[in-house]
């Protein structure tokens, strides 16, 4: 299949990178696993932003871009956050097994 | 579309996939730095310079780092002998293809109304420069404090915990 538009090939593999994230997020085991999937979704959506700012109507505007930027920021501050919940989860549980996590009384 | 491009989009895609289905995790944490690089790669081809380095600083530099000393600190580089996939893994698998069924569905059908060519935007990182501290001054400074705040967040979140009696 040829996809015509540059744009759209590019938005092709956001959305499947976007479903492989997902795929990840929803069935690994290992809390860290999830956090990668979490990641890949949120690499997918930055693919967008850049290549909608790259082929809209204003780039000169930077919106698209701005808005990738950030969003690498707020991943990075989550990354850390999770990364640092997983290690202190871990040392009360001794265990990143999604599914032994069930109860909120550490 | 350019070879190149199909050449990059095959190696993020596949770093994406080996990230979420190897069974070692030490492994997938390597995986996700070769799909970091190839998204890397694909901001550069799409003129967006600024983006695609900032991309391999933050993401292949950062977050991959931590990822790989999370893994370590928590011992889950041992393969757990129940599987590494949870019990509802087809529930899962059927809502991501579902997601991908919606989004590849309106990609497709919207794809005439796309741009063909697009003139290739001339943008220095002095303008993005000049964007974050004009335009953009007051969402750069709720990054940083958001940043200060995950940084000593996570710090204290981390933090070996002293004995308490129970």
């Amino acid at each position: 299949m040829v996809v015509a538009s540059p744009l759209a090939a590019y938005l092709l593999v956001a959305a499947l990178l976007f479903a492989i994230g997902l795929a990840g997020a929803l069935t690994r085991r290992n809390a860290i696993l999830v956090l990668i999937g979490i990641e890949l979704m949120l690499n997918a959506a930055n693919l967008n932003f850049i290549a909608f700012w790259r082929y809209g109507p204003h780039p000169e505007a930077l919106t698209g871009m701005m808005f990738a930027i950030f969003s690498i920021a707020v991943a990075a501050a989550e990354a850390a956050v999770g990364l640092g919940l997983v290690i202190q989860i871990y040392r009360h549980t001794r265990t990143t097994d999604l599914d032994q996590m069930n109860r909120m009384k550490g | 579309m350019s070879f190149v491009f199909y050449l990059i989009a095959a190696l993020t895609l596949a770093g994406g996939l080996a990230a979420v289905l190897l069974r070692n995790t030490v492994h997938c944490a390597l995986a996700l730095t070769v799909a970091f690089a190839g998204l890397a790669l694909l901001f550069l081809g799409l003129d967006a310079q600024f983006a695609g380095f900032a991309q391999i600083l933050i993401y292949i530099g950062a977050v991959a780092i931590l990822v790989v000393f999370a893994i370590l600190l928590t011992r889950s580089s041992e393969t757990a002998q129940e599987g590494v996939f949870s019990k509802s893994w087809f529930a899962g698998l059927v809502i991501a293809a579902g997601v991908f069924a919606v989004l590849g569905w309106a990609v497709l059908a919207g794809a005439r109304a796309l741009p063909l060519v697009a003139a290739a935007p001339t943008v220095t990182v002095q303008d993005i420069g000049n964007a974050l501290v004009g335009r953009y001054v007051l969402p750069l400074e709720i990054v940083a404090l958001l940043l200060t705040a995950a940084t000593i967040g996570a710090v204290i979140v981390a933090l070996h915990e002293k004995e308490r009696t129970r």
